[in-house]
């Protein structure tokens, strides 16, 4: 198994945190894993995005072109990855500014409502647990016990105290997706 | 098995240096590697191991330190990126006319001048063909992976102190920045000034053995002729270098019509190009040096008399592939290509260039 993704978005998101947890918790079922982020002279606001490979193999490239799942949130990142997905492959998606939803008809498209969701929570931290949860309920690719596992590595100690509050998020997020194209 | 961890190239290798049980740190920030310094001050190694890390006033002055504390046979490192590493060329230069052995971390971004900040690989003659005055040499070790970061530190200090020779990490902005899974080894200790004083007793600056003479570390000698003599015996110590340290890996070589050469991260995109190119029946095979100097000429002349071309894929306009053409010299075709000036090449474009530029040219 080998899994390709795009996670685009705003700086602030959680976009980073969101692969890196992703990515951790693949290391706690001991696979291989890389976290590639677009880095530069970037701000809060400006676009993020992280290119993260799971696989049981050992990873050739960690800069690719094409993917097989873009989670994508915001309209930029929709502009510039929604061709980058294989065909047969993921889009997932928040539809928070959004003015244009993909068009693919040869992809599989999820919309998950996160931003909506986390602040329904009470919490706009955990809208990229949402995002988590609704992306691991269509490709259940790591245990959700290993989430937590991965949470605890990847959060300081002081901070330990939210896990319950980002398990329930990504729970939430299982619950919400909703497909809008299969194929 | 050690501790398994997810960790980004520049910590990776910053946690490297404590668990080396490296004496010294000496550095100067700058991105894309000031996660190293960043990682070591957290870490509080003084605390850890008794480590020293220090933030100099420059580069220049980040070498020079180096090279002070290297002459009394301590473990000491440095890092910085291209620009950083242009203005310590003159310290470089000077250690190698010393032999002190040290290590230095070049985190390579786009260049020439400032640059950007992004990953390449430009700085391949600087590391290799010597950025300093004068006939040395260095030994260059390419890290392809945050796993390499890692272990490239004992690998580099291991023959740093063999040979009394400055050797260089070159790595990039991609492997600094990029977090993988990483095995966290042992933690060695510090060498103790006596376990030192017994070790290197015949060069380094331990203070005065009774019975023998001071030792001088000098990279200066008016005489002509003894300077001729110390210059042939860099040139013998250079030799017996290149004869037993050649590093590096193959993949899918064995049935290849067409060969890869790449290293660091340009040698992880092209793994994929090579899977590409065996899913459309291309017999495709990739060498990758994991010593830039010394580099696996022997290898690349062998492989020169059974396959058809080679393609040296570089984040730079083509350094690499003068040695590549040196080593093949003649008998096939070589060619390069590669993104630069921080833009990264992707697996489809070196298929692509081998496709145009080797198979098809």
């Amino acid at each position: 198994m080998t899994e390709e993704i795009i996670i685009a978005g705003f700086g602030g998101q959680g976009v980073l945190s969101l692969g890196k947890i992703l990515a951790y918790s693949a290391i706690m079922q001991n696979q291989e894993v890389s976290w590639m982020p677009s880095y530069g002279p970037e701000m809060r606001g400006g676009t993020a995005n992280v290119t993260v490979i799971l696989s049981d193999e050992r990873i050739s490239s960690p800069v690719l072109r094409k993917f097989d799942t873009a989670i994508i949130l915001n309209q930029q990142s929709m502009d510039k990855f929604q061709e980058a997905v294989k065909p047969g492959g993921l889009l997932l998606y928040d539809n928070n500014g959004i003015i244009h939803p993909p068009t693919r008809k040869d992809i599989n498209i999820y919309l998950v409502e996160a931003a909506k969701e986390a602040a329904k929570m009470g919490s706009a931290k955990t809208f990229n647990m949402v995002v988590l949860g609704a992306y691991l309920k269509i490709k259940p690719l790591v245990e959700l016990e290993n989430v937590i596992k991965g949470l605890k590595k990847s959060l300081p100690e002081r901070h330990h105290k939210l896990i319950p509050m980002n398990e329930k998020a990504i729970l939430q997020g299982m619950e919400i997706v909703k497909e809008e194209n299969l194929v | 098995m050690g501790e398994l961890r997810l960790m980004k190239g520049n910590e990776a290798i910053a946690e490297a240096f404590i668990r080396e049980g490296v004496d010294a740190y000496y550095g100067y920030p700058i991105t894309p590697q000031s996660e190293v310094m960043e990682y070591l001050t957290a870490e509080r190694p003084e605390k850890r191991t008794g480590m020293v890390v220090l933030q100099a006033e420059s580069e220049l002055a980040a070498i020079n330190m180096v090279y002070g504390a290297a002459c009394t046979g301590k473990k000491v490192v440095t890092s910085s990126s291209s620009p950083g590493i242009s203005l310590m060329q003159e310290g470089i230069s000077y250690i190698a006319g010393s032999e002190v052995p040290c290590v230095l971390l070049n985190v390579v971004r786009g260049g020439p001048g400032l640059g950007d900040i992004q990953p390449a690989q430009s700085d391949y003659f600087q590391s290799v063909k010597g950025g300093g005055h004068g006939d040395y040499r260095q030994i260059v070790l390419a890290p392809s992976s945050v796993q390499d970061m890692y272990d490239h530190v004992s690998l580099a200090f291991e023959l740093a102190f063999k040979y009394r020779i400055l050797v260089l990490i070159q790595s990039d902005g991609l492997i600094g920045q990029m977090m993988e899974k990483v095995e966290i080894g042992e933690q060695k200790p510090r060498l103790t000034n006596e376990e030192i004083k017994a070790k290197y007793d015949t060069w380094a600056l331990t203070g005065r053995t009774p019975g023998r003479e001071h030792n001088i570390v000098t990279s200066l000698e008016l005489d002509q002729a003894k300077q001729e003599q110390f210059n042939i015996h860099l040139q013998n110590k250079y030799k017996e270098i290149a004869e037993n340290e050649v590093l590096y890996e193959e993949m899918e070589v064995e049935d290849a019509d067409y060969i890869l050469v790449a290293y660091g991260s340009s040698s992880r995109i092209c793994r994929k190009a090579v899977n590409l190119a065996r899913e459309k029946g291309l017999k495709v095979g990739l060498l990758r040096p994991i010593t830039l100097w010394p580099f696996p000429e022997k290898r690349i002349a062998e492989l020169a008399k059974r396959v058809k071309g080679m393609l040296s894929v570089e984040m730079s306009a083509g350094q690499m592939v003068e040695d590549v053409r040196l080593a093949v010299n003649g008998k096939i075709k070589v060619e390069h290509f590669g993104r630069y000036g921080g833009m990264i090449h992707t697996p489809e474009e070196v298929l692509e260039a081998l496709e145009t530029k080797i198979i098809g040219g």
